[in-house]
């Protein structure tokens, strides 16, 4: 046993060694491990249970702290993982404070692997109950504090899932204060025309949300303004808006909520982008259709995956398909006479478009036909049913070229069918084998190879429009590291777990909505803001947080500030003091041991799994019995 | 026992002992390992009895000292268990896990340890077989290589005991520390670091460290001139030489003059007093 260097009582341990039936019992001598744990150092009780877990057993352990005066308990039985909370309630109950537990395993890990070897199993229990008993030794009464939580919360970006976020969380009422960089808020739906599967325009869809956020008295809106420091950790934020021509303002929050979108790649250098004219990229278009400014069109090209999935950046970016199919649609519906001037018979149309009833009132017959249809639709079936009347085209001929197309889901299925009733042709094109924008004579062309007839064609248009990826925000680095959270590799904010925890950064109190966390649409966009804004309403309305009682301590006289800490720290959860020596901020910390052992001083220390109480287990395995 | 060892194992080839079984000893992280270690009992997953397992929260705590110690306590092998990379309950821990289990195996090299006798495992909570598997081949490899010399070989314990104290100096702590940090995210100035160039100085000062723990390990022991130190070291005197100047400008060793010419150097004990 390693020397007692710092125990300054001595300890009083208590052993209760489990048979869990016939578990436990059937291949280890439970009798022989517990005379064996009686004679271990400082254990002043020994005793087995049929089942510790019982309420037996239990009342065992409670008795036998009060009737033994035993200020540490040692349970040997199951796992730590199903079990110590039990035990640990127990000691509580009973005054033993809940970090003066400690568990050891010899089912899992001694009778259900060495079922044939009745002897050695009953000696590895022996062994693993002295290093409890060796752990136990060094362990020391932990508290766990909590902290208070303001209950007001940021929300940085003021588009679709910035403002859904805020409203739902004013809505609960707390306090929020929302902050835009732009004039107004609106997001990037402010750029748009129309939107997907409505014929409402974009504006239209929005500006309810806008008058929302606008009416809500518990919003406070910054525009025109960034968030300028901050200091603080989960509950505790002081955080520092700045705002063009006026004086920043300090705020308290508890929360905060990132929801800072993002911007469609520039595709610089791409398709013929800037060089030919009539070359735009999907955002532009819709910029053009709302200045009305679409050239006069009879043929039109897109290009998917402008700029994505391994030519500037690697991912696919989930929405172009549908934006694409969107527009496909708008233009050979001559949506809102959005091809100016053409053919009469084109305007009539659009007339009839405007005077159709809501298409969410229409979408469920629409629905059940095309489905319909679909069923063992043969291409002849698709052509009579497109001159039944389905394709109001335009004249104008539309062409997607596209790597395979990401129309997932039901409904974006049903506008894809949609597109192709409305003789959008759709052309595939792999990628080692791009189409080609180039000009002939002063017209625009585009060149492929048609992969189902193999050879190369060429394409007379009006026009190409590129389907370019969304990227991150080019400042969004400065707001990760204010946050002190992570960007993924592709540039977006990166949330604490894919699948499990979508919309929290790993650092609590810090969560993330929208296309800043990676491409989305708006249905995706406001259901993560819900989410987020749901999470975030946790510590809000609890009005406090638990802090972790396994946390990192720095020995301040042996911290030299050399910041290896600060950096390894996944959380942010250590920081410089004012004397350039490393703090723990003990609400952020989750006790990982990483600074403990990376710390070039030794100045950190981990409770509860110390140095000490480590190596005195480890070692104890060794000794020779 | 010790003295049973040290005949058992001085021939070149090691006859398997009846009587002697390894000493395994396994850090497990709680969330990853730890539970897949518990399904492999759930599964009833049968494996050897050698291994004693030991629950940290994240593999990332398990500080190479920890393990240069317990191989310094005379365990035979040590196993590290952890969740599979990106997996890690916290994110980034078993990535330095790694680079902590290079350092070990880089100073487990320079103090003639088998680095067999150091295994770094990931394992998921649903990968019991996979734990039985990992301990029967690792179990079985280490009564290969036979009882750990470090109980019946002084050399070899103050080669061990300077690999730990080497493990836990400055130099080599912030170089690992930031190993991790400098490859996935570059240097302070945002520029690349070169990993190949890294690799080399991390090589470099896990020896210079090694060397100069040693020196004062065996100096600790008893009074040692630089040409009997090159000697038992194996390692050049004027590399000695080079150490020991560092060492003494850092007050580490003091030189004594006991018989005639040539100078012995001492380690001054903790606390300062010769
Ligand atoms: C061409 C195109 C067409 C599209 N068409 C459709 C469609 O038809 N249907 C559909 O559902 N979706 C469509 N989308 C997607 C839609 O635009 C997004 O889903 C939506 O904008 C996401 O909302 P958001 O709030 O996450 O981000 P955004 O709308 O980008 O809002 C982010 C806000 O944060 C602000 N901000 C950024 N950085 C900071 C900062 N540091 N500090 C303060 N404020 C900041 C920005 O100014 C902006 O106001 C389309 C996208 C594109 C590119
Ligand atoms: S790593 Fe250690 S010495 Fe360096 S700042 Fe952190 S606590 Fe201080
Ligand atoms: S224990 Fe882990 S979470 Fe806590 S401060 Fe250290 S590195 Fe950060
Ligand atoms: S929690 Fe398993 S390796 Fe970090």
């Amino acid at each position: 046993m390693p020397e007692d260097t710092n125990i300054e009582k001595k300890p009083r341990i208590g052993v209760f060694i489990c048979h869990c039936g016939s578990n436990i019992g059937g291949f280890v001598d439970v009798k022989a491990v517990t005379e064996y744990a009686s004679t271990l150092p400082d254990v002043v009780y020994a005793t087995d249970n049929l089942y510790t877990c019982a309420e037996d057993g239990l009342n065992n352990i409670k008795e036998s702290i009060k009737e033994h005066n035993l200020d540490r308990v040692v349970v040997s039985s199951c796992t730590p993982r199903t079990h110590a909370p039990l035990f640990q309630r127990t000691c509580e109950a009973a005054g033993v404070n809940k970090y003066m537990f400690t568990f050891v395993n010899i089912r899992e890990h001694c009778s259900w692997v060495h079922m044939k070897e009745k002897e050695k199993a009953t000696q590895k229990a022996k062994d693993l109950v002295r290093m409890g008993v060796a752990r136990a030794r060094f362990l020391e009464p932990q508290e766990e504090t909590k902290i208070d939580v303001t209950p007001a919360a940021l929300v940085v970006g003021g588009g679709v899932a910035g403002m859904t976020a805020a409203l739902s969380l004013a809505n609960m009422g707390f306090p929020v204060h929302l902050v835009e960089k732009e004039k107004e808020l609106g997001g990037f739906v402010k750029n748009l025309h129309g939107l997907m599967m409505t014929k409402k325009s974009a504006n239209e869809a929005i500006q309810p949300l806008i008058d929302k956020v606008n009416a809500q008295k518990n919003i406070t809106q910054y525009v025109n303004s960034h968030v300028a420091t901050v200091e603080g950790f989960i509950g505790n934020y002081d955080v520092s808006i700045g705002t063009e021509g006026s004086e920043s303002k300090e705020v308290k929050v508890g929360a905060i909520i990132v929801a800072t979108g993002a911007i469609p790649l520039v595709p610089e250098g791409l398709f013929g982008y800037k060089e030919h004219p009539n070359v735009v990229t999907s955002m532009e278009f819709e910029e053009l259709c709302n200045k009305k400014e679409i050239p006069k069109l009879k043929s039109v090209a897109f290009i998917q995956c402008a700029g994505a999935r391994g030519q500037k950046v690697s991912y696919c970016s989930r929405i172009c398909c549908n934006v694409a199919i969107k527009t496909a649609i708008n233009i050979a519906e001559n949506r809102d006479n959005m091809l100016g001037a053409t053919e009469e018979k084109a305007e009539a149309e659009a007339g009839q478009v405007v005077e159709e009833p809501a298409a969410e009132m229409k979408a469920e017959d629409e629905g059940l036909e095309r489905r319909r249809r679909r069923r063992g639709r043969g291409r002849r079936e698709a052509d009579e049913a497109a001159d039944e009347g389905g394709a109001p085209s335009s004249g104008v001929e539309i062409t997607v070229f596209n790597r395979d197309v990401m129309a997932y889901g039901v409904e974006h299925e049903l506008e894809f069918n949609k597109a192709r009733e409305k003789r959008v042709k759709f052309i595939r094109y792999l990628p080692d084998n791009l189409p080609k924008v180039s000009t002939k004579d002063g017209k625009l062309e585009v060149g492929y190879f048609h992969e189902t007839l193999k050879m190369e064609r060429t394409m007379p248009v009006d026009m190409v429009i590129l389907s370019t990826p969304l990227v991150s925000q080019p400042d969004a680095a400065t707001l990760s590291q204010l946050l002190k959270v992570p960007l993924g590799q592709d540039g977006f904010f990166q949330e604490a777990h894919v699948k499990l925890r979508p919309v929290d950064f790993a650092t609590d109190g810090v969560y993330v909505c929208g296309t800043c966390r990676g491409p989305a649409d708006i249905a995706e966009a406001a259901s993560q803001a819900s989410a987020a804004a749901s999470r975030a309403a946790i510590p809000l309305a609890n009005g406090y947080v638990q802090a972790e009682a396994l946390t990192s301590r720095v020995d301040e006289t042996k911290c030299t500030g050399c910041g290896t800490c600060v950096e390894v720290c996944p959380y942010g959860a250590l920081r410089k003091n004012d004397d350039g020596i490393s703090e723990v901020i003990v609400a952020a910390c989750k006790g990982c041991g990483c600074c403990g052992a990376t710390c070039p001083e030794g100045a950190i220390t981990m409770t509860h799994y110390t140095d000490q109480q480590l190596l005195a287990e480890a070692k104890a395995a060794l000794e020779e019995v | 026992m010790a003295q049973k060892h040290h005949t058992a194992h001085h021939g070149k080839k090691h006859e398997p002992d009846k009587e002697w079984e390894p000493k395994i000893v396994g850090f497990l992280c709680n969330w990853c390992s730890y539970a897949g270690a518990d399904l492999c009992g759930v599964s009833r997953f049968q494996y050897p009895t050698n291994i004693r397992l030991v629950r940290v929260m994240c593999s990332t705590r398990v500080s190479p000292h920890l393990v240069l110690d317990v191989f310094e306590a005379g365990a035979d092998g040590i196993l590290i268990g952890g969740c599979h990379l990106n997996d890690c309950h916290y994110m980034t821990g078993n990535f330095h896990t790694e680079k902590r289990v290079e350092l070990m195996k880089r100073l487990l090299k320079e103090a003639g340890i088998d680095e067999g006798r150091l295994r770094l495992e990931w394992v998921s909570a649903s990968e019991g077989e996979k734990f039985s598997k990992v301990v029967t081949e690792f179990t079985e490899g280490i009564q290969k290589l036979g009882p750990s010399k470090v109980r019946s070989d002084d050399m070899m314990k103050a080669k061990v005991s300077a690999a730990d104290d080497a493990s836990q100096t400055f130099r080599l702590k912030a170089l690992v520390g930031k190993e991790f940090n400098l490859l996935s995210k570059g240097n302070a100035y945002g520029e690349e670091v070169d990993a190949e160039k890294l690799t080399g100085v991390i090589d470099v000062a896990t020896q210079d460290e090694f060397e100069r723990a040693l020196i004062l390990e065996l100096a600790r022991i008893r009074p040692m001139s630089v040409k009997q130190l090159g000697m038992v070291m194996d390692v050049p005197t004027d590399k000695i030489l080079r150490h020991i100047v560092l060492l003494r400008q850092n007050s580490k060793i003091a030189m004594e003059h006991p018989e005639g010419f040539t100078p012995v150097y001492k380690t001054i004990a903790i606390g300062g007093e010769q």
